[in-house]
């Protein structure tokens, strides 16, 4: 079985629009939106909610005041600042760490497991999808974003699909790791921007430091030819092929307004055929 | 006055208005790019960076000699970090929040710190400003100590804006608590409508003023506009869709730089905000 993360390290490069077009022409494939954070997929797939189930965070401390005798151990030993003069525990603060539940004298703190989001198994028009929805303000979405592509590894072994195509989230901290170790390969979406660039590099690096083979893909990219030169200069020093070049095209945004992959929506425009090929070349990657 | 930039989807110009505005200022103003995981405001600002440190974060390390093997340590430990296999403890440090909980509960006193890179710190200043970033090591999963780090360079006075990262979750709200207001940056599309509504619970959960800007304005729809109304909230700032202005930013030109008519109206935004904390 194969799963294609598609990151970019920087936000709005494309990649949700893209993943939609490929869980299109992919036919046969398991899609996994793995942005908990700010999910957008389901916003062109539609999903319709199978099974719906709570996901399980962290704990959080809650001090109950009627026990509580204001010694002051908690707020002394709370490393993250997240217990008030007044002995109430900012929820935002509070790590889970337990440390106060423990050296509490008078056992006055409790310890409840917290529901920070939902997952959800779906039907789409473009086959199944796994997604979740991480809590507004919420941690732990490194571990919703393992659960979720668990899900999907599991969901398409039980249905004999080969392939997963999942929506990876910007950056390179905690919910992209979780993204890609174990992937077969990455797919970096980048834009020829400085900003662009200097993501791209960061996050090829981190696919590099978890030994996950990646291919590059240049949105808009004839916005500024010079620096979709240089990214194909990068890509060609680091081994790195470069599997796609997307031309700036509006039919993108038309598209999503109208809640279609840009495949659905003109499939003759640039950008469509443009994504075409960069799924081609997907399909024939070998990967891990 | 602290003034964070947020959006919930990435890419819609966070940063655009982050350096412009800073840059339109008078005064004294700071630059506090907490978008650790993706730093970009230098690459407009281009400061020579005269300051850069290394930031470390507590993990334990276990004294052999001393550890009896009880196993308190990997019991009050929620992160699986620390475990007692048979006759050894093992120290998962990437796993590590730092809480100190193994070293507190340890009986024998055999647990001490040492430190977990996290990333850089990098300040420097150009045009007049100061402009601080940090930098999360590859590898490394935590941004919120570092963007704690970052916000540690806030000056007590003067105005101070924060380029916040994408998001709903911690590293956000981390770069947005205790803020003065914040500007939400959107663009006018089903996604940006959609994390925007997202962005706007997190403010609302710290309960600071905020207002909009809705960048690439004529790209879209009128479902960004028509949510900002019926919440009352109000839109600060319209930037069109204009190929100089994305070729300017292609090329890490800043807008006001670029199209110096921009200038007026990013002092307009400040002057608005003002009045609005």
């Amino acid at each position: 079985m194969k799963e294609i993360v598609i990151i970019s390290g920087k936000g709005g490069t494309g990649k949700t629009s893209l993943v939609a077009a490929f869980a299109g022409l992919a036919k046969r494939a398991v899609l996994c939106d793995a942005d908990v954070d700010a999910s957008d997929l389901h916003l062109i797939l539609a999903p319709e909610i199978i099974r719906s189930t709570d996901f399980q965070g962290g704990r959080k401390a809650v001090i109950m005041n009627d026990l509580c005798t204001g010694c002051g151990t908690c707020r002394d030993m709370c490393r993250f600042s997240a217990i008030s003069e007044s002995y109430e525990v900012d929820p935002l603060q509070c790590e889970g760490c337990g440390v106060c539940v423990h050296f509490c004298p008078v056992k006055a703190i409790e310890f409840p497991i917290m529901t920070c989001g939902q997952w959800y198994e779906s039907r789409t028009r473009m086959g199944p999808m796994i997604h979740a929805r991480l809590g507004i303000a919420e941690e732990n979405s490194g571990r919703l974003v393992s659960l979720v592509r668990k899900e999907a590894k599991e969901l398409a072994g039980k249905t004999g699909r080969d392939l997963i195509i999942t929506d990876g989230p910007p950056g390179v901290g905690c919910p992209v790791i979780a993204s890609i170790g174990g992937a077969s390969a990455v797919l970096v979406v980048t834009e020829p921007t400085v900003a662009g660039i200097h993501d791209m590099q960061r996050v090829v690096s981190l696919a590099g430091h978890f030994r996950v083979p990646v291919m590059v893909a240049i949105n808009k990219h004839d916005l500024n030819l010079g620096q979709s030169a240089e990214i194909e200069d990068f890509c060609k020093e680091s081994g790195l092929p470069v599997v796609g070049r997307i031309p700036f095209d509006p039919v993108f945004t038309m598209a999503m307004i109208h809640e279609k992959t840009v495949i659905e929506y003109d499939p003759d425009s640039p950008g469509a055929l443009a994504t075409r090929e960069v799924w081609e070349a997907l399909e024939g990657f070998q990967g891990n | 006055m602290i003034i964070s930039i947020a959006s919930g989807k990435g890419g819609t110009g966070k940063t655009t208005v982050a350096t412009n505005l800073a840059l339109s200022i008078e005064g004294d103003v700071q630059l506090l790019d907490c978008d650790v995981e993706e730093p970009n405001a230098h690459l407009f600002i281009k400061p020579a960076f005269d300051e850069k440190i290394t930031v470390y974060t507590p993990v334990p390390v276990v004294d052999e000699t001393k550890c009896n093997r009880c196993g308190a340590c990997a019991e009050i430990c929620q992160f699986k970090a620390i475990v007692v296999i048979a006759e050894t403890v093992l120290t998962f440090e990437q796993l590590c929040h730092s809480c100190g909980g193994c070293m507190a509960v340890c009986p024998e006193k055999a647990i001490t710190e040492t430190g977990r890179e996290l990333g850089i710190i990098e300040k420097g200043s150009a045009y007049g400003i100061e402009l601080v970033h940090g930098k999360l090591r590859i590898g490394e999963a935590m941004a919120p100590p570092l963007i704690r780090k970052v916000r540690e360079y806030t000056k007590p006075s003067g105005v101070t804006i924060i380029d916040a990262p994408p998001g709903t979750s911690c590293p956000v709200v981390t770069s947005m608590k205790g803020a003065d207001f914040v500007v939400l940056v959107t663009e006018p599309t089903p996604f940006g409508l959609h994390d925007l509504m997202l962005a706007v619970g997190a403010v609302r959960i710290l309960g600071i003023p905020f207002g909009l800007v809705i960048n690439r304005a004529d790209m879209g729809n009128q479902a960004v506009t028509d949510y900002a109304r019926r919440e009352k909230i109000e839109v600060l700032m319209e930037i069109p869709f204009d190929r100089h202005i994305a070729e300017a930013y292609s090329r890490g030109d800043l807008l006001i730089h670029a199209m110096p008519q921009w200038k007026e109206a990013f002092r307009g935004l400040y002057e608005r905000i003002k009045k609005l904390t």
